[in-house]
């Protein structure tokens, strides 16, 4: 067991930091955002891109490429300032989020480049990542599959669907990341719609199941290196995370799940306090 | 028409390595050739439709062509979402085929009765909606759907319907078929109505009426210029589904007629089944008949609306 009950004691690095702030200032253009969607998952995202998935920005449908669908599409602007970063999109688009005619909004469509799927309604983006591995298999192409699900969007009935269909079909080129804040729109994932024990249950479904530390960057790096967890399963990678995380007054608080109407007051305090203390 | 269909996925998996077939929780045996020699090809994903199409949607962005059949309720009421934003907002190949269509369950009561599946599909951009009348437009059609862009929705009909399409007539998926020339009136028919629909226009003809028959295989994109052509000598036009009056091949009509600013008036009704549901049980015959989706109410409406 990883160190998975304290998420929160994680300090952030300078990079974890800078992406962040990338998020706010990405959220300040458009003065709305699910800051606390997209703070959750900078870590996963971070290492996802930095070392485990593998792509070419010049050719974002190249063939060989891993498959990364971001099934909790409202976590998007912590996915557009990666995919700014890597050079999928210019850092510009960033600063037009949401304005008419922008490419980037408030979720993501499969028309921006790095983007596989358009998603933003829950429970979509296990069914067609499960395609997408399927195929993989069929064709031995060597790519992976990787979608990053939320913790209430594990409350979809297809999420489960598709879970056991990709027990049934062995695929161990699918990994699906659960981005467990343990809070969602309303309240405490557990006062919602209680989804313990969580881990069981994709074990029980099927899957070769690890818990880590969502915002360790070395652990999240060392549990997906060595894919499929249990050979011939798809992978769960139980990801205990903090919503919010990385701003005192961010953090578990269901205020920023989606804010809109943001003010300059508010990118300047989110700002100085994603400085370095 | 299900057993056409079928058979031909079967010839088109046999001739292109692109095409995939999906069910659900099928009959025991069906395709079963298919499974046997094209096992890496055929899959039966069990009583979970959405996430069959989203799948289906992930295989078609891959390249594939994926052919999914289940009754047509649970593909199209259940699975709205999936279909609108898996398969249409990615335009992905997938052929949706949807067994019985209109109240062909009537024995099974209102849980099976797809007599809004028309409306539910035609709504969402890119999706193409066919109706065949019989199992020889089947096979016209079906070899057509391999290459066409986007999602496909396929309403099979009962089984062993009458053959009443013509093998002389070219099928072109998209193009409206005139099935009879007609002066004075024009009755507008999609899937087996074509049959109703032709019987009716018999009975008018031995009555003195002139009246022509259009078969609207493909209720979306619907042939808008065939449609007006068709209408343009005729002073009366009715349209027959089995499908709700709401939002099918009547309300398609309807919509292309209130923009087409006839300079002289037309006399024009919808016979389908009105707003309600058809929850008694029966056959597909007494519902349709109960609804008047019949060849005697077709006959009266399109005397009644020449008369007056």
């Amino acid at each position: 067991m990883n160190s998975i009950a304290t998420p929160s004691d994680i300090d952030l690095d300078d990079r974890s930091r800078e992406l962040r702030k990338l998020v706010v200032r990405t959220i300040a253009a458009g003065r709305r955002g699910h800051l606390g969607a997209a703070f959750s998952i900078v870590e996963i995202l971070r290492v996802l891109y930095d070392s485990i998935l593998r792509y070419d920005p010049s050719q974002p449908r190249w063939p060989g490429r891993d498959r990364f669908i971001l099934s909790k599409g409202h976590g998007c602007v912590a996915l557009y300032v990666m995919l700014a970063e890597k050079g999928f999109i210019p850092t510009d688009a960033l600063w037009n989020f949401c304005k008419n005619g922008a490419l980037l909004g408030g979720h993501p469509e499969h028309a921006i480049p790095g983007v596989e799927a358009s998603t933003g309604s829950l429970g979509h983006g296990l069914p067609i990542g499960l395609g997408f591995a399927l195929n993989a298999k069929l064709t031995a192409g060597q790519h992976r599959v990787f979608v990053l699900v939320g913790d209430g969007e594990c409350n979809e009935g297809s999420v489960w669907e598709s879970a056991m269909c990709a027990a049934k079909h062995r695929l161990s080129n699918l990994t699906v990341l659960v981005d467990y804040n343990k809070q969602q729109s309303y309240g405490t994932t557990a006062e919602v719609l209680d989804l313990e024990p969580l881990a069981d249950k994709w074990r029980s479904f099927g899957f070769g199941v690890v818990e880590v530390n969502g915002h360790d960057v070395a652990e999240l790096r060392n549990a997906l290196t060595i894919l499929p967890r249990v050979p011939d399963r798809p992978t769960a990678l139980i990801c205990h995370t903090v919503k919010g995380k990385g701003v005192e007054f961010t953090e578990r608080n269901l205020a920023w799940h989606h804010k809109s109407k943001v003010t300059d007051e508010e990118v300047g305090l989110l700002l100085k306090a994603l400085e370095p203390s | 028409m299900r057993q056409t269909a079928l058979q031909l996925v079967y010839e088109l998996a046999k001739a292109d390595r692109r095409v995939l077939f999906v069910g659900s929780d099928l009959g025991v045996g069906t395709l079963e050739q298919f499974k046997r020699e094209m096992p890496d090809r055929f899959f039966m994903e069990g009583v979970s439709e959405a996430s069959i199409v989203g799948m289906a949607a992930g295989l078609a962005m891959e390249g594939r062509v994926v052919y999914i059949n289940t009754i047509a309720t649970f593909l199209t009421r259940r699975c709205f979402e999936q279909i609108v934003l898996d398969l249409c907002l990615h335009n992905a190949n997938v052929r949706l085929i949807g067994s019985g269509g209109g109240v062909v369950y009537a024995p099974l009561g209102s849980t099976h009765l797809a007599f809004d599946d028309l409306a539910i599909l035609r709504s969402i951009p890119r999706m193409t909606v066919v109706a065949p009348c019989d199992a020889e437009e089947m096979k016209r059609l079906m070899p057509q759907t391999l290459d066409w862009p986007g999602p496909i929705y396929i309403r099979l009909g009962k089984g062993g319907d009458p053959i009443v399409s013509s093998a002389a007539v070219p099928f072109v998926l998209g193009k409206a078929i005139l099935a009879k020339p007609g002066k004075d009136a024009l009755i507008v028919t999609t899937g087996i109505t074509l049959k109703t629909g032709l019987d009716a226009a018999a009975e008018l003809g031995r009555q003195g009426l002139a009246v022509a028959v259009l078969h609207m295989h493909t209720v979306k994109p619907l042939d808008t210029a065939m449609l007006l052509d068709s209408a343009a000598p005729v002073s009366v036009v009715v349209t027959v589904e089995e499908h709700t009056v709401i939002g099918g091949l009547g309300g398609a009509v309807a919509e292309a007629f209130a923009e087409a600013n006839f300079r002289t008036p037309k006399r024009f009704k919808r016979i389908g089944i009105p707003d309600v549901f058809p929850d008694e049980f029966g056959s597909q015959a007494s519902l349709m008949a109960r609804h008047g989706v019949n060849t005697e109410t077709v006959v009266s409406t399109v005397r009644t609306l020449f008369e007056s």
